[in-house]
């Protein structure tokens, strides 16, 4: 079957990229990652994945609608009053898209890439470490942008979203879940331990709590509101509340270079980490 | 024999981490279609030497070609044409026998249908038809090794490289191993071979380098090898452990060559039983005896001594 | 060494393995078991208790201000996080991933004592935090110095009582597949969230509050409003909270000890 070296398929798609710059380290392919991200769901514990989902859509009900009875309505950026719901509907959505990203992009690649050694693998083929980290990105991206959708589903009806800019609200989940999983990824690519992996949860429930997901940051002194306010979260709350909410100004640009900024930073430390790690 | 095309080509090839020399100057050349062997005790610098050809990992010095070409820049153009067994398998868990053939052929590029056929292939060869849809996990080591054997051929590769292709598997798993990469090197497949196992070596490789501590230690057939640095035969001959040092020195310019170990005392000589029996005619009475050829074993402790490396 | 003195003490024995396996990760343990209520306590009772008590012109929530009224539900979810943490983790690294249960029984240890061993340092780790969170809530006036050690024993209870269920069903795993996960957000966010911990239960629709009544969180939360500050509850009620929590307690342990006895003996 191979006795006279005949030029293979992989050997051809090789050598045809092979001229092109950069095919050292990308080789077109990033989205057999997805492929392989989907045959190992199938077969994987399905309420896991639906757990994800739950989540916000329980702290909307506990907080948005019990403790929204003790708050109250608030004001929008207009000074327009909103309920309570309406008013962490979207800080909510905007942590789906953070949680389903990190959770793949975090523990799952501490899993691969220390235990499960499937990028190993991966690099011993014709692929290279840029696909490698946009095909995982994208996988862990899909997940958030899954559970996005899915509270979208539950917020619309409960009419929770007040104007048609909500739309813009699904392709902001979607960038906010690239950076997350872009950020999440370079950040474990340095891990090398289970401890070292828990201060990432340990990061991320304080910025769930403080990022004006329940109150407005108006409440921190000024100092403590820079701080929050250069964190991702901070920023993937304001631009989702901003587009649900209907309260736009061209800061909203703001947010969307912030976050480009996040992806493409996370993609470069995570292929320059991969090539370290795999290929010295 | 030298007419032959050169697959593999190393060159005082040299890799550094930080001040330490894994591997320290080497040559070869691997030909197209033989089994190439890679012996050596642990961190004598194999696996250093198996990463640089399957151009993953850059050499600090020297010159390496692969199939004409420069690891360095073509790796992904290489690697198309190589096909990896790393030593602990490092098959995907999370999918199913067929899976990780065919997700595997896909980083590749390979088209989803070509596959299909291929991974149907490949697990007939593989002997895991019947377990196509388990998970990998599931499987046991003799048959996760052959699935990663399998998995290393999914791009019809022309050099296989074997990273311990045997280590912990039982005899009945590693013959039917053994049988499954005759076939391939009947194919035509390149192979190159690490291993530490002597028996495999003498089975498998039609040459071999012996490495030590980053540096070549003899190169050649099994055959030849044993020729040079041993003898046809070996007598083993066991006194007691407190009595072997004053036998051997008795036992003094009998045989090639006398070797004292703490429990035995080795002779090496072209005929056996004729020095038995000259032993035990000079009154000494050992308490077991043995006559065996001379084996790969002996030229690779000889080589690179019997101090344990860890 | 007295033999039968080792045989009779075992469980302290794997107590002491237990607590000095924990001391590895002391820095660890203290930040995820103060640092997480301490958060809780801040960006709720402070941030979300300045909205509320804005809200509700200075009435608070049943008559407190909003960070007193949740302040003995916070210490309830430190005992019961802190405990429970450390009794399924280890049991499933002594069953599922090191099984390590397996080399300590091969000594003279019984299985009862491992069951016990591995309680009295998750009680001992959830005693820890515990104390240190009402430090915490004392330097912030959420409580009153003098309801301290009634709440400590209130979330104690209520942590053992539920970490003794929570042991018996992680006993029972043989696999740790998407366990943590399931359990973390199926059943510990909803008790977190629906047991009267942030907002007076009777505000749920009358259908989602049986939620509350089952929940060991809502028990405790209650027994602590009533000894932090003097919540009104019928007496009947008082003694139902107490008699819940132990029962889930006892229960727990008597499904546990069967279950590592099977295991064990396999």
């Amino acid at each position: 079957m191979i006795a006279n070296a005949v030029i293979t398929q992989a050997v051809a798609l090789a050598e045809k990229r092979a001229q092109k710059r950069g095919s050292g380290v990308y080789a077109g392919r990033a989205t057999v990652l997805i492929e392989r991200g989907l045959y190992a769901a199938k077969s994987s514990n399905w309420l896991v994945i639906l757990s994800g989902f739950v989540e916000p859509v329980l702290y909307l009900m506990a907080f948005g609608f019990g403790i929204g009875q003790l708050i109250g309505d608030m004001q929008d950026g207009n000074g327009n009053p909103v309920s309570y719901a309406a008013y962490i509907a979207p800080a909510l959505l905007a942590t789906s898209a953070m949680n389903g990203a990190i959770y793949d992009a975090t523990w799952n690649v501490f899993f691969k890439m220390h235990f499960g050694k499937i990028y190993q693998v991966m690099l011993s083929s014709s692929l290279g470490p840029l696909d490698v980290a946009l095909g995982e990105i994208a996988w862990a991206l899909l997940r958030g942008l899954t559970y996005s959708l899915g509270f979208m589903a539950i917020v619309v009806p409960l009419g929770l979203v007040t104007n048609w800019w909500g739309i813009l609200a699904i392709p902001a989940a979607t960038l906010i879940a690239f950076a997350f999983a872009s950020l999440g990824m370079a950040v474990t690519s340095y891990m090398k331990n289970f401890q070292q992996m828990n201060w990432i949860n340990f990061f991320l429930l304080p910025m769930f709590l403080f990022s004006g997901t329940f109150f407005p940051v108006s409440v921190y002194p000024e100092w403590i509101q820079m701080i929050v306010k250069a964190l991702p979260l901070w920023q993937g709350v304001d631009l989702v509340r901003s587009l649900m909410l209907g309260v736009l100004d061209i800061g909203v640009l703001w947010h969307v270079l912030y976050f480009v900024v996040l992806i493409v930073g996370g993609l470069w430390f995570t292929t320059t980490r991969l090539r370290a790690l795999f290929m010295r | 024999m030298d007419n032959r095309e050169v697959v593999i080509r190393a060159r005082g090839l040299k890799k550094t981490y930080k001040d330490f020399a894994a591997v320290d100057g080497v040559d070869f050349d691997v030909y197209r279609g033989e089994a190439f062997g890679l012996l050596g005790p642990n961190g004598a610098g194999k696996s250093t030497t198996m990463k640089m050809i399957s151009s993953v990992s850059q050499r600090t010095d020297g010159e390496l070609t692969i199939l004409g070409k420069e690891p360095n820049t073509q790796g992904p153009e290489i690697r198309a044409h190589l096909g990896v067994v790393p030593q602990k398998d490092l098959l995907d868990r999370e999918l199913k026998v067929w899976e990780n053939l065919f997700t595997y052929g896909r980083y590749f590029g390979l088209s989803r249908k070509w596959l299909k056929t291929k991974v149907d292939e490949l697990l007939e060869f593989a002997q895991l038809t019947e377990k196509r849809n388990s998970k990998a996990d599931d499987l046991s080591g003799g048959m996760q090794r052959r699935l990663a054997i399998a998995r290393g051929l999914v791009n019809e590769p022309e050099i296989l490289l074997l990273d311990e292709p045997t280590t912990g598997l039982d005899p009945q798993a590693r013959h039917i191993l053994w049988d499954r990469l005759f076939r391939l090197k009947e194919q035509g497949v390149t192979l190159v071979i690490t291993t530490h196992y002597m028996d495999e070596a003498e089975q498998l490789c039609d040459r071999l380098i012996v490495m030590d501590k980053g540096k070549i230690m003899a190169e050649g057939s099994p055959a030849s090898l044993i020729k040079e640095y041993s003898s046809k035969e070996v007598v083993e001959v066991r006194f007691g452990t407190d009595k072997n040092e004053s036998a051997a020195k008795q036992l003094e310019g009998l045989g090639d060559r006398i070797e004292v170990l703490p429990d035995r005392i080795l002779l090496y000589t072209e005929k056996g039983e004729e020095l038995l029996a000259k032993i035990v005619d000079s009154g000494l009475n050992p308490i077991t005896s043995l006559v065996r050829r001379s084996s790969l074993e002996d030229v690779f402790l000889r080589l690179t001594g019997r101090t344990l490396v860890d | 060494m007295d033999t039968q003195k080792a045989i009779r003490f075992g469980a302290l024995r794997v107590a002491e393995y237990r607590f000095y396996s924990m001391s590895k990760w002391m820095t660890a343990v203290i930040a995820f078991g103060l640092g997480n209520p301490i958060l809780y306590l801040v960006s709720v009772g402070l941030g979300i208790g300045a909205l509320v008590d804005a809200n509700t012109g200075g009435g608070g929530v049943l008559g407190v201000p909003y960070l007193q009224f949740v302040a003995p539900a916070l210490l309830a979810t430190a005992a019961i996080q802190g405990v429970m943490d450390e009794v399924t983790f280890p049991t499933m690294d002594g069953f599922v991933w090191d099984k390590l249960f397996f080399a300590i029984n091969a000594t003279s240890v019984s299985s009862r004592q491992i069951a016990d061993g591995v309680m009295i340092t998750a009680l001992g780790r959830g005693l820890f935090t515990t104390l240190m969170y009402l430090g915490v809530l004392l330097g912030f006036g959420a409580i009153p110095l003098s309801s301290a050690l009634p709440l400590l024993f209130s979330s104690m209870l209520a942590a053992w009582g539920w970490s003794a269920v929570m042991l018996a069903v992680t006993a029972r795993l043989e696999n740790d597949e998407g366990y943590f996960a399931i359990i973390g957000r199926f059943v510990v966010a909803p008790m977190f969230l629906f047991s009267g911990t942030f907002y007076p239960l009777e505000q749920m629709p009358i259908f989602l509050q049986p939620l509350g009544w089952i929940s060991p969180l809502w028990h405790a939360t209650q027994l602590g409003r009533f000894l932090a500050y003097g919540m009104p509850i019928e007496t009947w009620l008082v003694v139902v909270h107490f008699a819940y929590l132990a029962l889930m307690g006892v229960i727990g342990m008597r499904f546990v000890y069967p279950k590592f006895a099977e295991r064990l003996s396999r």
